[in-house]
């Protein structure tokens, strides 16, 4: 084992986001499950900001992901409020259904 | 050191399983705990490396507000008992391989970036100054948060006004039949309204219409 440095903590980030990307793109169930894969997504990038931060020994990283977290926790807030409406209009959200853009 | 090492392995392990299992599983309520796992360890994680604020942050904001918030949602739209199949229908499956070569490009793509990184270190002046200080990690990010960063400390106090009054403009509805009290309507009330004087005759007696 060597020692833990900037490069494990990166690569776990980037791990987490091609998760999310992975997830994003292999949903086919409801679509609040592509929400919580853009949460891992933006865990990833707090992963990433707070270990430069850390190593580089700069708090600014850590002041961002604060903001990040803030509209993380906003985007989740609406995204649910748009899908609860539209499950109360149309009945499913299943990803598959939602197609009234296609035309 | 080897104490660090085996913490990071295993809340690391622990993260990737738990956000493979996000995506993977097939129960939505199933989904919201594993993305809670996911945020604790993480939140390990971070306190562990040194970033004790955001990790009690993350804990209190990810844990405690949006995974209950999606939880909530989930239980409330009933979706847990639909059925849903991971590659059964025919018209999904062809979104698999894009969405595996994408993801595959950007983690190739991104740890490429990461060895450039770690075989030219020299490119980056690194220095613990963070650990050296004798302030604690809350006390020095609340000492540029409030003073270099507050502008947009404020801009994100807004954000989050209008994500509120967003989601309450979103989600009310107004259902007819119901009673309500208006407060215009009790206020402008005078006196003539609501009384009236009558003359009242002798075995006549007074006749209301209303």
């Amino acid at each position: 084992m060597t020692e833990i440095g900037l490069g494990h903590y990166l690569t776990l980030g980037a791990v987490i986001f091609s998760i999310g990307v992975i997830g994003i793109f292999l949903n086919r169930k409801n679509i609040i499950v592509i929400l919580m894969s853009i949460e891992l997504i933006l865990l990833a990038v707090n992963i990433n900001l707070v270990s430069f931060s850390i190593f580089l020994g700069d708090l600014a990283g850590q002041v961002f992901t604060l903001f990040i977290l803030t509209v993380a926790a906003a985007e989740a807030a609406i995204g649910l409020a748009i899908i609860v409406v539209y499950f109360r209009n149309s009945g499913t959200i299943r990803v598959e259904e939602i197609d009234k853009l296609k035309g | 050191m080897i104490a660090h090492s085996i913490f990071f392995y295993t809340f690391s392990l622990i993260a990737i399983i738990s956000a493979i299992m996000v995506t993977a599983s097939k129960n939505t309520v199933h989904s919201v705990f594993f993305l809670i796992l996911d945020f604790i360890s993480i939140s390990c994680l971070f306190i562990m490396i040194g970033a004790e604020f955001l990790g009690m942050i993350m804990l209190i904001v990810y844990v405690g507000a949006v995974a209950v918030l999606f939880l909530f949602v989930v239980m409330m739209l009933n979706v847990a008992q639909q059925k849903n199949q991971w590659f059964a229908s025919k018209n999904s499956s062809k979104h698999i391989p894009i969405g595996l070569i994408i993801s595959t490009l950007i983690f190739v793509e991104i740890i490429i970036v990461i060895g450039g990184w770690k075989y030219k270190p020299e490119i980056f002046d690194i220095n613990n100054s963070l650990s050296q200080s004798n302030v604690s990690n809350t006390h020095s990010l609340g000492q540029i948060l409030y003073t270099d960063y507050i502008h947009v400390f404020q801009i994100s106090g807004m954000i989050l006004l209008v994500a509120m009054i967003g989601a309450i403009v979103l989600t009310f509805r107004q259902r007819a039949g119901v009673k309500r009290q208006s407060y215009i309507k009790q206020i402008s009330r005078e006196r003539v309204d609501g009384v009236e004087v009558l003359k009242v005759e002798t075995n006549k007696g007074v006749r209301i219409d209303d």
